[in-house]
């Protein structure tokens, strides 16, 4: 803005158009004259484009109004519509033009993408092996303290595990577009739509834990909201006192990603390190319920309306996702291998 | 030659988009990538004048809000590209820019643009973020755009020259 303030010299080369143009047409600035100047220079664009060249102030001001009026009503149509609004069929043609396009894209250069992973690796291998050595060092020591009991636990918790996934695959995918972070909406796209079997309101995982839900689908990709997102909320439980609660999205991607737990019982104190999994819903949509989310690294203490706010580090790397996979009803028509639960292909 | 150069500003756009959601995620820093489209807005802006950028602003505004991933109200990109297109339209001269001023202009313009697309965001209550948080990324996404100037604006301008090269003498 202040370049304009910078040459002075500019400004009355293009103020001069005016009183010109002001010697063409000796009307009025009434009421009449103003909308067929307006038609004549939409067909001015239309046909020469000659008039781009000329910073003609009035043309500018009514195309900016006509413009900001557009973006106004595409933003009310899609504000008051909500799930249902009269975009989402644009949305959806746009999402199967540019889907493919995007899929194709991430394909080509994915092997040059993969080029600062390999800087990341190195530069973190060496803490990474020193905290893998500590990690082991400390669970050989609670194996060898548990006793028989907690051996008897896992079986158990092994058998519910099962049955709990029983009914349960996967569709594998890969990432292949995400959102900016100047949308400030954290949404990826994936590279499987409704011919690998993925429908809306689908929980999304990957090898370390929960990484969103799925918003919409074409046929060849899905868009998927990422639990870091500000607009998403997950019914989740902690592991240690099975206690309820939601968590909420920040936002924030990278390394301080982070979640707010709210529980639903304020005297509960989370404590530090416990595991959060999700609660699950009825049928398994949006969220199923059982998969790991977090651990608990802070809690705050609300003094004045006695509430607890814990916060969570999700297991997800969500700076570097890859590959996920979506949960599906177990025997589901799909384009691409699916893992059932038990492992197996189909 | 305006069918063509609106095809050719069209295309650069796609291109553009594409490139910042499927390539630079995995070159971003905390997930601020460079916005791409906002640069091809202010070339069309510095190399044709604040009509044709404003115009070309709202249909990259309109790909950026409904091409996927996106997932917030449509309109919102739009309205922030057209402003950057009025922006970035005010400091263009008959002759061609100098360096420092097409840095400065990209600078502002992406101060700009991302600034309004984030308070359209608070405004509608479609964006849960702080204050601090949204500078943050305000001012990252800045230095990449900027950052990116020298590599993107003289293509995109070289390109809007060839379909008009007798530019340089009006």
């Amino acid at each position: 803005m202040s370049l304009t303030h910078d040459r002075p010299t500019d400004r009355p080369t293009i103020g001069s158009f005016e009183p010109v143009r002001g010697g063409d047409r000796p009307a009025p600035r009434g009421s009449l004259p103003r909308p067929r100047s307006e038609r004549r220079w939409r067909r001015g664009v239309r046909r020469t484009g000659a008039r781009f060249d000329q910073p003609d102030r009035r043309s500018v001001r009514s195309l900016l109004v006509a413009l900001v009026l557009a973006c106004a009503t595409l933003v009310t149509l899609d504000y008051h519509g909500g799930p249902d609004s009269p975009l989402e069929p644009a949305r959806q043609a746009m999402g199967s033009i540019f889907g493919p396009v995007e899929d194709a894209t991430a394909r080509v250069v994915r092997p040059l993408t993969e080029v600062p992973g390999w800087f990341r690796t190195q530069d973190s291998l060496r803490h990474r092996i020193t905290a893998l050595e500590s990690e082991n060092a400390r669970l050989r020591g609670q194996v060898a303290t548990a006793g028989p009991d907690r051996n008897r636990l896992a079986e158990y918790d092994g058998l519910t595990r099962t049955a709990r996934e029983n009914g349960l695959a996967l569709v594998p995918s890969r990432v292949v577009a995400m959102g900016p972070a100047q949308s400030f909406s954290r949404t990826v796209t994936i590279d499987a739509g409704t011919a690998a079997g993925v429908r809306p309101d689908m929980t999304v995982v990957n090898d370390d834990g929960l990484v969103g839900r799925v918003l919409r689908t074409t046929r060849t990709t899905a868009t998927v909201l990422l639990i870091l997102d500000g607009n998403s909320v997950v019914g989740a439980r902690l592991g240690d006192s099975l206690e309820a609660g939601y968590l909420r999205g920040r936002g924030v991607i990278g390394n301080d990603g982070r979640l707010d737990l709210e529980l639903v019982d304020d005297t509960v104190v989370p404590a530090r390190g416990d595991v959060v999994v999700t609660w699950g819903s009825e049928d398994g949509a949006p969220y199923v319920a059982g998969v790991p989310v977090g651990q608990v690294t802070q809690v705050f203490a609300n003094l004045r309306d006695q509430t607890q706010r814990a916060v969570i580090r999700p297991y997800v790397d969500f700076s570097a996702l890859d590959v996920v996979g979506v949960v599906v009803p177990s025997g589901t028509r799909s384009d691409r291998a699916v893992i059932e639960a038990d492992g197996s292909l189909q | 030659v305006s069918a063509l150069r609106a095809l050719a500003a069209l295309a650069a756009v796609v291109v553009a988009l594409v490139v910042q959601v499927s390539v630079f995620p995995a070159f971003a820093w905390q997930g601020v990538t460079p916005n791409l489209c906002l640069l091809v807005v202010v070339a069309a802006a510095l190399a044709r004048g604040p009509q044709f950028a404003m115009l070309l602003g709202f249909a990259a505004g309109v790909l950026l809000d409904l091409a996927p991933p996106a997932d917030h109200v449509a309109g919102r990109w739009a309205l922030a590209l057209v402003v950057v297109g009025l922006v970035a339209g005010r400091v263009r001269q008959d002759l061609r820019p100098t360096a420092t001023a097409v840095v400065a202009t990209v600078a502002a313009s992406s101060f700009v643009g991302t600034s309004v697309y984030a308070l359209s965001g608070l405004l509608l209550g479609d964006l849960h973020a702080d204050v601090p948080g949204l500078l943050e990324v305000i001012g990252v996404s800045l230095v990449w755009d900027v950052l990116l100037t020298p590599l993107v604006l003289p293509l995109v301008l070289g390109m809007f020259d060839r379909l008009e090269p007798s530019r340089v003498t009006a």
